[in-house]
């Protein structure tokens, strides 16, 4: 097995004492920039990116991937105990885990999603470690046509899951489409509802949409309750650790399956966000209490964060060796690349063997340095909730101003977060779900390109979306996936009959 | 409000802290604070590969005192970066990095700002833009592809580039009304995203500038068919195992004559003085000194053109009437420009 002398080698060059402290000190910052939301990991990492041009490659990669694993721990945090999405990838892990928090399981949320972020991303690792050419091959075959099936794939598992009416998560999901379109038509290259105004060229960015929509409607809403908490009487101890232990191998399935969507989307690569949803929507279809999901079940936790960190981890593989980056991090990785003297694309893997399986061995070691140092942590971040509410709001309010301000320097952007809050408070008061909004507004503009890049090389015929056995077989399965409900109800109809 | 700047400031503050102090005195005006370095483009492209580069030569070298933070301002094909500059006035600590949306993103879209709301510092060199096939198609020379797209008819090969009505979609035009051809042309987001759709055969050819094809060149599964220049590309050292960048034949031997090479330059805001504008231009001759600088030249094949001054101006000049009439040729210029 060539891998495995690879991997040994690569373990060799990547523990040294040096190579280990900075793993460290990158999960670390990482996990901090995680649990600021705006300051993603994208912005992190390029930050912090000169800080490395002094030190080898190897180490410099080391450092910046594990701030990188990190920022992908520490969104669960801020999604958990306040329902503020760090990052944008745990927007799903707000649907099940705040409800968690509330029901003073905090402890039990975090345990969930910082072990299935693990396990996602070990399983993605492992994917890197033995089929990276073959995966990268795969990933060559998508086209527009392929690209638009998967984010159709996404929107199809996640539209029968909403509660309350059809109608409602339909609307909600056309408020996100109409907010994507917003800004420059990156097709035509004209720009769209903006009405003149220069603030909207660049759009509603979807981080400031999101810290808006749930981390101040949140606030507004428990303004409305009485100013409580209700994770107030959050268990400290390390129990919950072990207790959530006990609990997770119940959901081996669902770790199975939300890895695989996520090792998927990280390579073809949709990102971790569409991953996240997908698996959430995925995960609330088969499983047994799918109908509970959004109530606080565990496993609503342990679905998106594995796909998540499955999709973050496996990003990094058509980065090395195709050059294309998976996520806004990739892409900031690849241009220190560039500064380090390494061409990213085909030849990396041929001629940078120690920088390769360096990087590859610190995925292995980083993710399970994150994982202490994340698990340490419950207690801390769980004990958070018994601060008082009217001294921890004023903090998330500005937690969040920064974060909104954080995305393009602007201050308008903090009086959109406003808006968006109040429209976020509007939502929940009418029972309207925020979800559908989200989704749309994150993959709608993406979609959208994908849809009309394909039109445009095929002259406007839609059997391109049926032209081969990969598009098609994609599309055919969120067409099933989106009339299952109506099949399913169907079926239960004819046996009563019956 | 510099919340950002402060945390970035107190980062970078770090890296300089970590590296040996040793900052060259320059006479006159020196910045007084973090630079803020904008990059009117996303993440990982070549505008900002550039200034991340330079962010680290800079920090490198120690070259300047105050530290440096490369922003991303790229909404609206780069107007959100260039309007946050011209609002600026006056502001010394405050540079941008362009590419050709300088010019085409005022015209195409009508947001108003234009080069001359800015002030020209250097042109640091020129990207060029060479014409890609996939290795194992049998188009041997730019002649026989254009050929074969001649005789498949129009709108059967695709030509895939990054965005629209920008520079990869103008020299596309370009080539179509040369050759009486027609690509169906497919906007990307990105120059990397371009080249591994190529590889992956979803077009037949892009315009790619060197550096985002290079690497798929040396694994063998692209093949550069002409450079758009009036002359070869000048290095000579072997990038493949046969070719090096000089090899390649320019388009007009092929009998395509069109030459688009796209400015990497530097602006600052209007308003500021000759002595802080003076600072960046010595700052940015340090950079281009550096053995990093000339090893990434060498790398992504630029053209190592620099103009600073009243020859900068010229040439910008020059280049805005060119690319107005390049883009009123081919019907891009939004209405009432």
């Amino acid at each position: 097995m060539e891998e495995i002398n690879s991997l040994l080698h690569g373990f060799a060059v990547a523990l040294t004492p040096f190579n280990l402290m900075l793993m460290l000190v990158g999960v670390v910052l990482g996990v901090l920039i995680g649990v600021l939301p705006g300051l993603g990991g994208a912005n992190g990492v390029a930050i912090l990116l000169p800080l490395t041009f002094t030190m080898p490659p190897t180490s410099a990669i080391i450092m910046l991937s594990c701030i990188y694993w990190g920022a992908l721990f520490g969104g669960a945090i801020t999604s958990i105990l306040f329902n503020i999405p760090g990052e944008p990838w745990s927007v799903a892990t707000t649907f099940d885990g705040y409800p968690l928090a509330q029901k003073g399981r905090a402890g039990h949320a975090l345990t969930a999603a910082f072990t299935s972020s693990f396990i996602g991303a070990l399983i993605a690792v492992v994917v890197i470690t033995f089929l990276s050419p073959v995966v990268a091959r795969f990933a060559l075959k998508f086209g527009p046509p392929e690209y638009f099936a998967v984010y159709f794939l996404t929107f199809a598992a996640f539209v029968g899951m909403s509660k309350g009416q059809a109608w409602k998560t339909i609307a909600s999901m056309m408020i996100g489409f109409a907010l994507a379109a917003v800004g420059l038509d990156s097709v035509t290259g004209q720009l769209r509802l903006t009405f003149g105004f220069t603030e909207l060229l660049q759009g509603f960015d979807f981080l400031i949409a999101v810290i808006g929509l749930f981390g101040i409607g949140e606030i507004l809403l428990t303004l409305e309750e009485g100013l409580a908490f209700k994770g107030a009487n959050a268990r400290l101890n390390v129990k919950a650790v072990m207790e959530t232990w006990r609990e997770l191998p119940r959901y081996w399935l669902t770790s199975l399956r939300s890895s695989a969507v996520g090792c998927f989307m990280g390579i073809v690569p949709g990102g971790a966000t569409p991953a996240s949803f997908m698996a959430y929507g995925v995960a609330k279809r088969f499983s047994k209490d799918g109908e509970r999901f959004g109530t606080g079940q565990v496993e609503g936790v342990v679905a998106p964060e594995t796909a998540a960190h499955a999709a973050g981890t496996s990003a990094l593989l058509p980065m090395l060796t195709l050059g294309v980056p998976g996520s806004p991090t990739a892409a900031v990785l690849l241009g220190g690349l560039l500064i380090w003297g390494l061409q990213p694309g085909p030849m990396l893997f041929v001629e940078q063997k120690d920088f390769v399986w360096g990087l590859i061995a610190s995925m292995y070691l980083g993710n399970i340095a994150g994982l202490v140092v994340v698990l340490t942590t419950v207690p801390l971040f769980a004990a958070i909730l018994r601060i008082p509410f009217s001294i921890i709001a004023p903090v998330i309010l500005v937690v969040c101003a920064i974060g909104a301000y954080t995305v393009h320097t602007s201050m308008f952007d903090v009086w959109l977060m406003l808006v968006f809050g109040v429209v976020g408070y509007v939502f929940k008061k009418l029972d309207y779900p925020l979800a559908p909004l989200v989704l749309a507004l994150v993959l709608g503009d993406r979609a959208e390109s994908s849809f009309r890049q394909a039109l445009l090389g095929s002259q406007g015929d839609l059997a391109i979306f049926f032209s081969n056995a990969l598009v098609g077989g994609i599309m055919t399965l969120g067409i099933l996936l989106l009339v299952w409900p109506l099949v399913s109800a169907g079926l239960t109809r004819l046996r009563k009959a019956a | 409000m510099r919340i950002r700047q402060s945390i970035a400031c107190a980062i970078a503050a770090l890296a300089a802290a970590l590296a040996p102090a040793a900052h060259a005195q320059l006479g006159g005006w020196e910045p007084t604070k973090t630079v803020e370095f904008i990059v009117p483009a996303g993440t990982g492209g070549g505008a900002d590969q550039m200034a991340r580069l330079i962010d680290a030569i800079i920090k490198k070298n120690n070259l300047m005192k105050q530290p440096m933070v490369v922003v991303n301002k790229g909404g609206g094909a780069g107007a959100e970066g260039f309007l946050d500059i011209k609002n600026a006035k006056g502001d010394p600590h405050k540079i941008i990095i362009t590419l050709s949306n300088l010019f085409t993103t005022p015209l195409a879209t009508g947001v108003p700002f234009n080069w001359k709301d800015l002030t020209p510092v250097a042109m640091l060199a020129l990207d060029q833009f060479i014409l890609w096939v996939p290795a194992d198609t049998p188009y041997k020379t730019a002649k026989e592809y254009i050929d074969a797209v001649k005789a498949a008819g129009p709108g059967k090969f695709k030509m895939g580039g990054t965005g629209s009505k920008q520079e990869d979609e103008i020299i596309t035009v370009a080539l179509e009304k040369q050759t009486g051809t027609k690509f169906t042309y497919i906007p990307y987001k990105g120059g990397g995203e371009v080249a591994t759709q190529l590889v992956g055969k979803h077009v037949d050819s892009t315009v790619n500038n060197p550096i985002e094809a290079v690497s798929q060149w040396r694994a063998g599964q692209l093949r550069p068919l002409c450079v758009f220049d009036d002359q070869r590309l000048v290095y000579r050292g072997k990038v493949t195992e046969t070719m090096a960048w000089s090899d390649i034949p320019t388009c007009k031997e092929a009998g395509v004559d069109i030459d688009y090479l796209m400015l990497r330059g530097i602006f600052m805001a209007p308003g500021v003085t000759e002595a802080q504008r003076n600072y960046y231009v010595a700052l940015l001759k340090k950079v281009r000194e550096t053995p990093e600088w000339k090893d990434f030249m060498e790398k992504g094949a630029f053209n190592q053109t620099a103009l600073i001054g009243d020859d900068y101006r010229a040439w910008l000049q020059k280049e805005e009437q060119r690319h107005y009439q390049l883009m009123k040729e081919a019907g891009f210029l939004a209405p009432g420009k």
